[in-house]
């Protein structure tokens, strides 16, 4: 199984976030991950496909270690971000978690208000200036396309927000630390087809200032959205190339299976 | 119909069996009589406890001035001539002890709830939370003997000055009986706040630490409030371990090393002793037992208001 990965033809000459060498991944017994080799361009929308348990949200879960919550889990291989090896013990978790953002499947803002919601990670990195902090939560909303929809109700709880806003106010929350890197997992997945819409949007502004990597289950979705996809499959990289090519000319028989809609 | 190729009809068993269901419907409808009759005699019960209480109280009155009651700094029923009934001795008892008790529960308590919810394993967990119900079911006499005869002792060695019967030990020891009250029941709000929002934390760079004190805690916040509020009135409602190990002198102050008398230990002393029927003694045990029963409902009201105004719903 010779996995189609080496030569992506690349005009941009964009600089690596991420470089996954022969990661392997085990639960218990389970080996969730084979051989991941995977390089991520900086400022590049990086789309994470395939069928159900083919092992995308382990993958983008370890990319900022949120994989080490689950007891039981061995990695073996090297996953460096910004040339530094993140799977070695002497790698600071916290620190990674302060360049490395995530978006969640389901919309999960703190019990608080829109306006505590954001400024959580300012503060607990140790910014208290009011003033300071007013600016980032402003810039933070605006962002993430909601803050006309909230500037007049800040200090509401936020779990008055509809799904589509409580994302996107979660997207806020993750802007408000400037991270390098942001990780999506199936961040539309719960919400309904217009709020989908704002947030792919979002995606697409995003990238200007961040690297985005996203996994969906929704094809159409990464068509859209992503610039290169890797196709996952029982916890193998099948393909990784640009997204137009994924869809256009895949080079795998499996992913033309996947892509055409004949399983998963 | 699923019955053509079987041997038997569905449809007609249910029929059969409706037949022979006439017991079963009488039982339908007498249950929500026999349920609304329980309901009744529990909520009479209480009513007839809180009018006797109300009832005795005003018989009370009219023989002690309420001013006298409320304003009066000393407390000498026992006196030969005409008994002195001013309550905030017996105040400035319970209010020592239970001040002590939530010095002493309040931090243990809670360090103890964050730990066994947000660091302890599941295994540790599971040993620990049995251990916790345990030392609540505990007979609160032995926690008053074991104040007399081994916190007492203990505490003379480093505070010389201290009296056989005081508000430090008792106090103390209450604090240790309501801790685990605290921990159990704050933990239990603790572990139903969702892993979602500790995720959320932990995926900003918060360190274990912070999603405890900045996320966990304050989602919790309101089912703390009352597992603290709930151990404070046990604390006030405390009767053996102060009358055991608190001594019988009402005093008025705020001194923990001597000699005090509790509300409740005061209650105990006089249905114990030979108070005789219509005396006002016998009344002044219900006005002291309706001062405890307004102290604990002031507690359950400002746990409320503080619980609704600090919610973080989710
Ligand atoms: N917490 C877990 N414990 C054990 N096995 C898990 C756990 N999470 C996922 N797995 C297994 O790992 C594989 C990949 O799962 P996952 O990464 O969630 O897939 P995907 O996100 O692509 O649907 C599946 O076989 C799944 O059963
Ligand atoms: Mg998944």
């Amino acid at each position: 199984m010779a996995s189609v990965i080496e030569h992506i033809s690349d005009e941009t000459n964009r600089e690596n976030v991420y470089k996954t060498k022969e990661l392997n991944l085990w639960y218990g017994e389970n080996h969730a991950l084979k051989n991941i080799n995977l390089d991520i361009n900086e400022n590049e929308v990086t789309a994470i496909i395939g069928p159900s348990g083919c092992g995308k949200s382990t993958y983008i879960k370890t990319l900022n270690r949120m994989i080490e919550l689950i007891p039981g889990v061995k990695t073996s291989g090297e996953i460096s971000y910004r040339g530094r090896n993140i799977l070695d013990r002497s790698y600071k978790v916290e620190d990674l978690r302060t360049k490395v953002g995530m978006v969640f499947q389901k919309p999960n803002p703190f019990p608080k208000s829109i306006y505590e919601n954001v400024v959580y990670g300012p503060k607990i990195h140790g910014i208290r200036d009011k003033k300071i902090l007013d600016e980032i939560v402003e810039k933070s909303l605006k962002g993430a396309a909601i803050w006309d929809e909230v500037k007049d109700r800040l200090n509401q709880n936020a779990y008055g927000l509809s799904g589509g806003q409580q994302q996107r106010l979660c997207i806020a929350r993750c802007l408000a630390i400037e991270p390098d890197v942001i990780l999506m997992d199936e961040p539309t997945s719960a919400l309904d087809p217009i709020s989908t819409l704002k947030v792919e949007e979002l995606v697409q502004e995003l990238k200007q200032n961040f690297s985005i990597i996203i996994v969906t289950h929704n094809m159409q979705q990464a068509a859209r959205i992503s610039d290169k996809t890797a196709f996952f499959l029982s916890g193998e990289v099948i393909e990784f190339n640009l997204t137009n090519k994924i869809f256009s000319t895949p080079s795998d028989k499996r992913t033309e299976d996947y892509i055409t809609g004949r399983f998963g | 119909m699923v019955s053509e190729k079987g041997s038997f009809s569905i449809q007609k068993l249910i029929e059969e069996k409706k037949k022979n269901k006439s017991a079963h419907t009488i039982i339908e409808k007498l249950v929500p009589f026999i349920l609304l009759f329980t309901a009744v005699l529990s909520v009479l019960t209480t009513l007839g406890i809180v009018f006797t209480l109300i009832f005795e109280t005003f018989t009370f009155f009219s023989k002690v001035s309420f001013i006298e009651f409320i304003t009066e700094k000393k407390w000498y029923p026992f006196s030969e001539t005409k008994g002195t009934y001013g309550i905030l001795p017996l105040v400035s008892g319970t209010l020592r002890v239970t001040l002590i008790a939530i010095i002493v529960a309040v931090p243990i308590g809670l360090a103890s709830a964050v730990f066994l919810s947000e660091y302890a394993s599941e295994r540790t967990r599971r040993i620990i939370k049995p251990i916790l119900e345990v030392l609540a079911g505990i007979p609160t006499i032995v926690y008053g003997f074991f104040a007399l005869t081994f916190v007492t002792p203990i505490l003379r060695q480093f505070i010389p000055t201290l009296e056989i019967f005081n508000a430090l030990s008792p106090g103390i020891v209450i604090g240790i009986m309501i801790t685990p009250m605290i921990a159990s029941l704050s933990e239990d709000a603790m572990t139903s706040v969702p892993n979602s929002m500790r995720e959320g934390a932990l995926a900003l760079g918060s360190t274990k630490f912070e999603v405890s004190m900045k996320v966990v805690l304050p989602a919790a916040i309101s089912g703390i409030v009352s597992s603290i509020v709930l151990a404070i009135s046990r604390a006030i409602g405390e009767t053996m371990i102060v009358a055991v190990a608190g001594g019988s002198t009402p005093t008025w102050g705020w001194d923990v090393t001597s000699s005090i008398q509790t509300m409740t230990a005061y209650i105990v002393q006089v249905s114990t002793g030979d108070a005789g029927y219509g005396t006002t003694i016998y009344y002044s045990i219900y006005a002291v037992g309706m001062t405890l029963f307004v102290f604990t409902l002031l507690m359950n009201l400002l746990a409320q208001y503080i619980s609704k105004r600090f919610r973080e719903e989710y």
